[in-house]
C-alpha cells in the first residue's frame, strides 16, 4: 500500500449536517480538507424526516426560552442549562440562514417557513402542544443535507469522498494529524493538521432494530476513546417510538405531529394513560417505555403481540400525500400495506445517542471531567455531547444540534487555527495503522471469527439486555456477553485480502468501534442507580436528583471502563416531576 | 424460501474482465435485495462488494441493476423479483469493482449545473417569502438523492458519457423553477450544449428507474422548453 501525505490547516471527519457546515464556516479563510467514508450526500442527515424546531412564531406566538424549558424538561433535567439556551436561540437564525442558502422549506399561505407540532414542544410551558418544527414535507433532513453540500460546492470545498479516518495523531496533548484510508485503494494517507472536526454521526449498529445507517459505527467517538478521551453520557440512548416492525425504519414523529394516533391491539388510544395531557405527542423516552410496556402486558398485536399500531385513518389522503410523503411510501415499499386505509405495524427502534465525544459549547473537545480542553480537536453533531440533550433528545432538535452546534466547531477551528503555528508530522505516523491492518488482511479465514458473525451476536445481545429497560441482571448479563465478544474479536478474520474497495476490511475495524460503543454503554448504565430519560432501570425506577443530577465520563480501561462524573449546569429551571 | 443469485463480479486485482458467480440464499419474501447481499458477504463470501448506508432508499447508494432494471437493492422486496435474481453495477460508468462504479463523472456533470441558490438580493433578517404554489413547482425535483439509477438507465448516456444525464439536468430544473432563484439563464445556457438537454430522446426509462418517482422525462422536457422559451 501508498503512503501519501497531505498538508491542511483543518480537517473535518464526516460530511453530515455537522460535518458539512462546519466546512461552511471554516473554508474559506484556511485550507481545509472534509474527508468522509461515504459520498457526502449519501450521510444519515437525509434520513431525518420531521422538522427542526425553532421558535420562529410563524403559525402561533412562541418564543425560544419556551423551546429551551421544553427542552431542558425533556432532557429529563440532565442537559446543561447554559448550552441549550445557546440552542434555542440560535435556533432562528440558523433556520432562516439554511431558507437564505436556498432549503426548500414547506410554505404557509402567507408565504412563512410552515411549521408543526412535535412531541415534547409546547408553549408557555407545558400549556399546549407547540407549531414550532420547521419542514420540509417528511424529508427536512434530506434538504439540510443537499442545501448544505450544495453550499459547500458553491464555495469549491475540498472534499475527500470515500476516504475513511481511522487514526488520530496526538503528541503531547496536541493534534498532529489524522490517518485515512482511501477505499477505492487501500492506501494510507497522513493529513497533516493542527485543527481537527470529528462530525461521524452516531453509533445505532450497536443494536438490531436500528434506524440507523449501516455506516453509522460510532468513528469518531472510537477513535478518541481509544486515545483515552472519554466518552459522556453513554447511558442515554434514544429508541424512537415508531419504527416500521422488525424493520426499524424511521416512521417520523410528525406523523403524531400531524394527528397520528398510537392504538394497541384493541385499538385502544393507551397514551391516553400515560400522558394525559399530550398523550400521542409525548417525548420520545415515554413513548417507548409505554409501547413496550403495553406490548409487555400482552396488549400488543399481531401473532405474537409485540407491536402496536400507528393509526394515520383517520387524517385523509389529502394531509398524509402531502405532508407524510415518504414515511407512508416506506410503508408501502415495506409493509405493503396502504396507510391512509390501515394502520401501521411500528415497534419502538434504536435511533440515537445523546451521549458522545465530550465538548464545550464551542465545540472544543474535553478529555475529562474537569473541562480541560484537548488543544485542536473538536466534535459536533450526534458524534459529540456538548451537552443539550440531556437524558432524552426532543424530537427535531438533533437537526439543530447539527446546524448550530456545527457552525461553532468551525469558527472554534478558525480561531485555534489562526493563533498557532503549523506544525509537522512524521512519515512514520502510519505505522501503527499499517501494521492494524496488515494483521488483519494476513491472518487467515475462520468462520468462527468473521466480522458478521461476532457483529450479529453483538447486535442481538445489546438488543435483548440493554434497551429501553434494563437491570442490574440484564447489564451483567450483557457485561459477560461483550467480554466473550471481545475476545472472539481479538482474533477476528476477513476473507477479502485485496487493495481495492476492501469493505470487509474497513467493517472489521468498525466492529472494534461498535464493541467500545457497547461496553462504555453498559458499564455507565451499569453504575446509574436510577431512571431517567432514556436510561430506564426497572430496579431503580426513579429519578434520584439528590445522587444522579451529574453526567457520566467513561474512559476506556482495556475492554472496560473507568467512571468518573461531572456535575449538570443548572440554570433558570428547577428540575421537577417530569409529568406531560 | 432458498433464492438463486447471479451476481457480475469483477476484482480488478484478479480479473481481466467481469464473470458471474452464483449463489444460493435462505430469505423470507419480506427481505430487501441489499438482506440478500450481506447475507453473502456477513456470511459466505466477504470480498462481494457493493455500497449501501441507509438501507430505506433515502442515501442513494446502492442502485444497481437487478433482473435487468435499475434499482436500489434497499428498496426492493425478494417477493418482487423472479427468481433466479440477476445482480450487475449500473451501466455506462467504469466498473471499480464488483457493484461498485466510479461514480465521479455523475458528481462531476452534476457540479456543472450550478446545483446551488443563486440570488443576490440582500437577504434581510427573516426568511424570503415563497408561496405554497411556488414551492411546488420544485416538489418533485428536490426530491433527488443523486443514486444516478436515472442516468445509468438512460441509453444515451450508455452510447455517449458525454451526455450530462437526467440527474444534472433534474438538479437544474430544480433551481431554474426555484422562485427565489436568479441564474436560470446560466444554467439554461449550459443545458443548451451539445452534450446538455436536447441529447434527451425521451425514452423515459429515467423516470421508470427514479427510486423516488420523480417525473425525470417531464422534468428534461421542462428545461428543453424553458431553453427555447429563453431563447
Amino acid at each position: 500500500m501508498k503512503i501519501i501525505k497531505h498538508s491542511f490547516d483543518g480537517v473535518i471527519v464526516g460530511a453530515g449536517g455537522a460535518g458539512l457546515r462546519a466546512a461552511i464556516e471554516a473554508a474559506p479563510h484556511m485550507k481545509l480538507a472534509v474527508i468522509t467514508k461515504l459520498y457526502p450526500t449519501r450521510s444519515h442527515t437525509g434520513a431525518a424526516q420531521g422538522g427542526m424546531s425553532a421558535a420562529l412564531a410563524n403559525v402561533e406566538e412562541d418564543n425560544w426560552n419556551w423551546h429551551a424549558f421544553d427542552t431542558v424538561k425533556g432532557s429529563d433535567y440532565l442537559a446543561d442549562q447554559p448550552a441549550v439556551d445557546i440552542l434555542c436561540k440560535e435556533a432562528i437564525d440558523a433556520v432562516i440562514e439554511l431558507e437564505h442558502w436556498g432549503l426548500p422549506f414547506s410554505r404557509l399561505e402567507n408565504g412563512k417557513i410552515a411549521q408543526r407540532r412535535f412531541g415534547g414542544h409546547t408553549v408557555k410551558e407545558g400549556a399546549d402542544p407547540a407549531f414550532r418544527a420547521c419542514y420540509a414535507a417528511d424529508r427536512t433532513g434530506h434538504m439540510i443535507l443537499q442545501t448544505l453540500y450544495q453550499k459547500c460546492v458553491s464555495m469549491g470545498v475540498e472534499f475527500f469522498d470515500e476516504f475513511q479516518v481511522l487514526d488520530i495523531k496526538i503528541e503531547d496533548g496536541v493534534c498532529k494529524g489524522v490517518i485515512a484510508f482511501e477505499l477505492a485503494t487501500g492506501d494510507i494517507h497522513i493529513f497533516e493538521t493542527r485543527a481537527v472536526t470529528f462530525a461521524t454521526g452516531g453509533f445505532g449498529k450497536i443494536f438490531k432494530v436500528s434506524s440507523n445507517a449501516h455506516s453509522l459505527t460510532g468513528d469518531g467517538p472510537g477513535i478518541l476513546y481509544q486515545k483515552g478521551i472519554p466518552l459522556e453520557d453513554m447511558e442515554f440512548y434514544q429508541f424512537h417510538p415508531t419504527g416500521i416492525y422488525r424493520l426499524g425504519i424511521l416512521l417520523s414523529e410528525a406523523a403524531r405531529g400531524e394527528g397520528g394516533i398510537l392504538r394497541n391491539k384493541d385499538g385502544e388510544r393507551f397514551m391516553e394513560r400515560y400522558a394525559p395531557s399530550i398523550k400521542d405527542l409525548a417525548p420520545r423516552d415515554m413513548v417507548s417505555r409505554a409501547i413496550a410496556t403495553e406490548i409487555s402486558e400482552g396488549n400488543g398485536a399481531g401473532p405474537q403481540n409485540d407491536y402496536v399500531y400507528l393509526d394515520l385513518t383517520h387524517l385523509g389522503a389529502e394531509t398524509i400525500n402531502k405532508k407524510l410523503p415518504d414515511i407512508t411510501d416506506f410503508v408501502r415499499t415495506y409493509v405493503k400495506i396502504e396507510p391512509i386505509n390501515e394502520p401501521i405495524p411500528v415497534q419502538p427502534t434504536a435511533h440515537y445517542a445523546m451521549g458522545g465525544i465530550p465538548t464545550d459549547v464551542n465545540g472544543r473537545v474535553l478529555s475529562d471531567e474537569k473541562n480541560t480542553v484537548l488543544p485542536g480537536v473538536y466534535a459536533a453533531g450526534e458524534a459529540a455531547c456538548v451537552s443539550v440533550h440531556g437524558a432524552n433528545r426532543l424530537g427535531t432538535n438533533s437537526l439543530l444540534d447539527i446546524v448550530v452546534f456545527g457552525k461553532r466547531a468551525g469558527q472554534s477551528m478558525l480561531d485555534y487555527v489562526s493563533k498557532t503555528k503549523a506544525s509537522s508530522i512524521s512519515d512514520s505516523s502510519s505505522d501503527d495503522l499499517v501494521n492494524k491492518i496488515n494483521n488483519l488482511i494476513e491472518k487467515e479465514h475462520t468462520d468462527e471469527f468473521s466480522v458478521g458473525r461476532i457483529r450479529n451476536d453483538l447486535q442481538e445481545s445489546m438488543e435483548e439486555n440493554s434497551k429501553i429497560f434494563r437491570t442490574e441482571e440484564t447489564l451483567n448479563k450483557q457485561t459477560k456477553i461483550l467480554e466473550s465478544l471481545r475476545e472472539r474479536f481479538e482474533n477476528v478474520t476477513i476473507f477479502d485480502k485485496g487493495k481495492v474497495f476492501n469493505t470487509e476490511l474497513m467493517e472489521a475495524i468498525e466492529l472494534d468501534y461498535l464493541l467500545d460503543m457497547s461496553e462504555s454503554t453498559v458499564v455507565s448504565a451499569l453504575a446509574r442507580k436510577e431512571s431517567r430519560g432514556a436510561h430506564s432501570r426497572q430496579d431503580f425506577p426513579e429519578r434520584n436528583d439528590t445522587d444522579w443530577m451529574k453526567h457520566s465520563f467513561a474512559f476506556k480501561n482495556g475492554n472496560s471502563a473507568t467512571l468518573r462524573y461531572k456535575d449538570v449546569e443548572l440554570g433558570k429551571y428547577k428540575p421537577m416531576e417530569r409529568k406531560y | 424460501m432458498d433464492i438463486d443469485l447471479k451476481i457480475l463480479r469483477y476484482d480488478p486485482e484478479r480479473d481481466h474482465k467481469g464473470h458471474w458467480e452464483y449463489y444460493k440464499v435462505e430469505a423470507d419474501p419480506e427481505e430487501r435485495i441489499l438482506d440478500l447481499l450481506h447475507k453473502i458477504k456477513w456470511f459466505e463470501d466477504g470480498t462481494l462488494s457493493f455500497r449501501r448506508s441507509c438501507a430505506h432508499g433515502v442515501c442513494g447508494s446502492d442502485a444497481m441493476v437487478i433482473n435487468g432494471e435499475n434499482m436500489l437493492a434497499c428498496q426492493v422486496l425478494v417477493k418482487e423479483v423472479r427468481n433466479p435474481i440477476n445482480i450487475e453495477p449500473i451501466r455506462g460508468l467504469p466498473v471499480v469493482k464488483d457493484l461498485i462504479v466510479d461514480m465521479d463523472p455523475f458528481f462531476d456533470s452534476y457540479k456543472k449545473v450550478m446545483p446551488y441558490l443563486v440570488n443576490e438580493n440582500e437577504t434581510g433578517e427573516r426568511e424570503r417569502l415563497q408561496s405554497p404554489e411556488e414551492r411546488d413547482r420544485i416538489e418533485d425535483t428536490t426530491k433527488c438523492i443523486l443514486c444516478a439509477a436515472c442516468t445509468t438507465s438512460c441509453p444515451v448516456f450508455w452510447t455517449a458519457d458525454s451526455y450530462i444525464g437526467p440527474a444534472a439536468i433534474v438538479n437544474a430544473h430544480r433551481f431554474i423553477y426555484d422562485s427565489r432563484d436568479q441564474e436560470s439563464k446560466q444554467r439554461l445556457e449550459i443545458l443548451k450544449d451539445v452534450n446538455g438537454a436536447f441529447r434527451c430522446r425521451t425514452a423515459f426509462n429515467c423516470t421508470s428507474a427514479c427510486p423516488r418517482g420523480i417525473q425525470v422525462t417531464k422534468a428534461i422536457e421542462d428545461v428543453k422548453r424553458e431553453t427555447l422559451l429563453n431563447n
